[in-house]
């Protein structure tokens, strides 16, 4: 059962991002972009951990993507054009990404993976918070303060425009 | 098949639960558009619905089969697959969110399998109704983009605004009760406010603990209906500048689907309201010693309501009305019997009074829209971001303050 849902949703998520690649309109690739984000929110579910299967949700599918669909439909951004492929892509682009597949399929392969499995099903959300609020409380906050600098410096950059007037 | 049914009960009871709980939910939803129609109508001193069956009960009914036997045109130049996506995104968002809800304490048997009342109890209960509840946005977004007008776009640009400011308000207001019962389980939520302080308050979150959750409560509230796009805060569909609002160019079922949501999320935040402040399906009055009569009080409320019911029916002025009412005056008297008998009575009480605190929820959501005019678009953002963020973390601080003073 675990192994069919992981197949399912793996093969969901890698399903999205190929189409959010291949969307010629801005919204459809934002949309697959939100499937690849549930269907590994489904992944961290199997895994054990609902926390951070929800948090992926309420984060990334709700606050982020949402700001995304907002800035598209804001910007009324147009349809992609589609061109030909570059000389560079063709002559160098390409065989380096076929190299980079080539060597994670390797690694990937060689590599025995360790079959740890997850942390018991109870409250993860204890364990987590301990370890952020306590253990990793500095690093936790400064990276706040690194947000905050980023929030600012937006509202800074938005703000320019008045004050030249 | 009752073999294969007993091996799978985890599925075969889930599935039965589903459709029962859809069955009550979309009826509810239903009788919800009547309801508002009615108590909207006698607050601006209007009758509301009348024609269709007695005092208009028949209404929701002819509603729905107009909406189902209506043309549904697609307007030309819109992005087909987004706009058919998403009004059922909208709908089913909406629906999942209800199937974490606990309606009572007790647990009923289904295929020899034990389990609750609600679909399914989770421990991360509230971060998952946050999570699904995060998504409904979508729903409106898309439908403003997809229907490829102006004034759609601008209602959908709108309120996908005014949701996510919103809910960083009400992703806030929920932490106080959260710190209080240490879970962020429903089930445990409810649990954790039963008890009576000196004999008669209810230990309720609203007005018990180390720090009551008024301002919390205040501030769920007003997020909560803004969150749903309603009156006052329902600039997304503001008729005057908008036409519609997101939901313009949509007819049909689709349309149906937009309205259906708002409802099922109605419905969602008023029972998260009573779970989180007003204790869920704990009884308001303790029942032992001499308050045990209160065990009956589901039963006289279903029969007074029954009684009155008929009574009016009797003097109704059409033969069907007659008919109709009387028929239901006797159902209700028929219930109310029901829950008074001893194998149901303890079952009754929990779904009864969480019932019941939705409905004065319900009412309150409509009593609002039907009293308050419409905020303006800057006032709703400062409203949202310079009054109800501050005092949500304000009270997030308070409360943990209380809570190590109490602790220590």
């Amino acid at each position: 059962m675990t192994a069919v849902l992981f197949f399912l949703l793996a093969a969901v998520a890698v399903a999205a991002a190929v189409s959010l690649i291949l969307q010629r309109e801005p919204i459809h690739s934002a949309l697959s972009l939100i499937v690849v984000m549930a269907a590994l929110a489904g992944l961290y579910l199997l895994l054990g951990a609902e926390f951070i299967s929800a948090v992926q949700i309420i984060v990334y599918a709700g606050a982020i993507m949402v700001l995304f669909i907002f800035v598209i439909m804001l910007l009324n951004a147009g349809v992609e054009e589609r061109t030909q492929f570059s000389r560079m892509a063709r002559y160098i682009g390409l065989p380096l990404a076929f190299v980079l597949g080539a060597g994670l399929v390797y690694w990937i392969t060689r590599w025995t993976m360790g079959t740890a499995s997850a942390a018991s099903m109870g409250s993860v959300t204890r364990p987590l918070a301990m370890m952020l609020f306590q253990d990793y409380v500095f690093p936790f906050e400064l990276t706040s303060i690194l947000i905050l600098i980023a929030i600012v410096g937006a509202v800074v950059l938005a703000r320019r425009e008045d004050e030249r007037q | 098949m009752s073999d294969f049914l007993i091996r799978h009960s985890l599925i075969a009871s889930s599935v039965v639960k589903i459709a029962v709980l859809l069955f009550m939910v979309l009826t509810a939803l239903a009788y919800l558009t009547w309801f508002e129609r009615k108590v909207v109508a006698h607050i601006q001193s209007r009758w509301g619905p009348y024609r269709v069956g007695p005092h208009g009960l028949l209404q929701p009914l002819a509603d729905g089969l107009k909406f189902i036997m209506k043309e549904d045109p697609m307007p030309a130049g819109v992005d087909k697959f987004v706009f058919v996506l998403a009004p059922l995104l909208a709908m089913t968002v909406a629906l999942t969110a209800l199937g974490i809800i606990p309606f009572g304490p007790q647990e009923i048997e289904l295929f020899g399998r034990k389990t609750s009342l609600a679909i399914v109890d989770l421990n991360l209960g509230l971060l998952f109704l946050f999570a699904i509840s995060s998504l409904g946005v979508y729903g409106v977004a898309l439908a403003g983009w997809a229907s490829n007008s102006k004034y759609p776009l601008l209602g959908g640009l709108r309120s996908s605004a005014q949701m996510v400011s919103y809910e960083l308000a009400l992703t806030l207001s929920v932490v106080g009760v959260v710190l209080m019962a240490g879970s962020l389980s429903l089930r445990d939520i409810i649990q954790s406010q039963s008890g009576w302080s000196w004999h008669f308050l209810p230990r309720w979150n609203l007005f018990a603990g180390p720090l009551p959750q008024v301002l919390g409560f205040f501030c769920y509230f007003t997020a909560a209906i803004a969150e749903t796009n309603r009156a006052p805060f329902d600039l997304a569909e503001a008729e005057q500048e908008l036409v519609g609002g997101f939901h313009t160019e949509y007819s049909s079922m689709k349309f149906a689907m937009f309205f259906m949501a708002e409802y099922a999320n109605m419905v969602t935040v008023s029972c998260l309201a009573t779970i989180l402040f007003f204790g869920g399906w704990l009884s308001p009055c303790p029942v032992t010693g001499h308050w045990i009569w209160t065990l009956y009080l589901p039963a006289a409320v279903f029969v007074l309501g029954g009684l009155g019911l008929i009574w009016d029916g009797l003097h109704y002025t059409t033969p069907i009305g007659k008919f109709e009412l009387t028929v239901l005056g006797a159902v209700l008297v028929g219930v109310g019997g029901l829950t008074a008998a001893p194998f149901a009575i303890h079952f009754a009480q929990g779904p009864f009074w969480f019932l019941t605190k939705v409905l004065a929820f319900l009412f309150v959501y409509v009593w609002v829209r039907g009293t308050l005019p419409r905020f303006r678009y800057d006032q709703l953002m400062a409203i949202g971001w310079k009054l109800l963020l501050p005092v949500s973390l304000a009270n997030v601080v308070f409360t943990s303050l209380a809570l190590v003073v109490k602790n220590k």
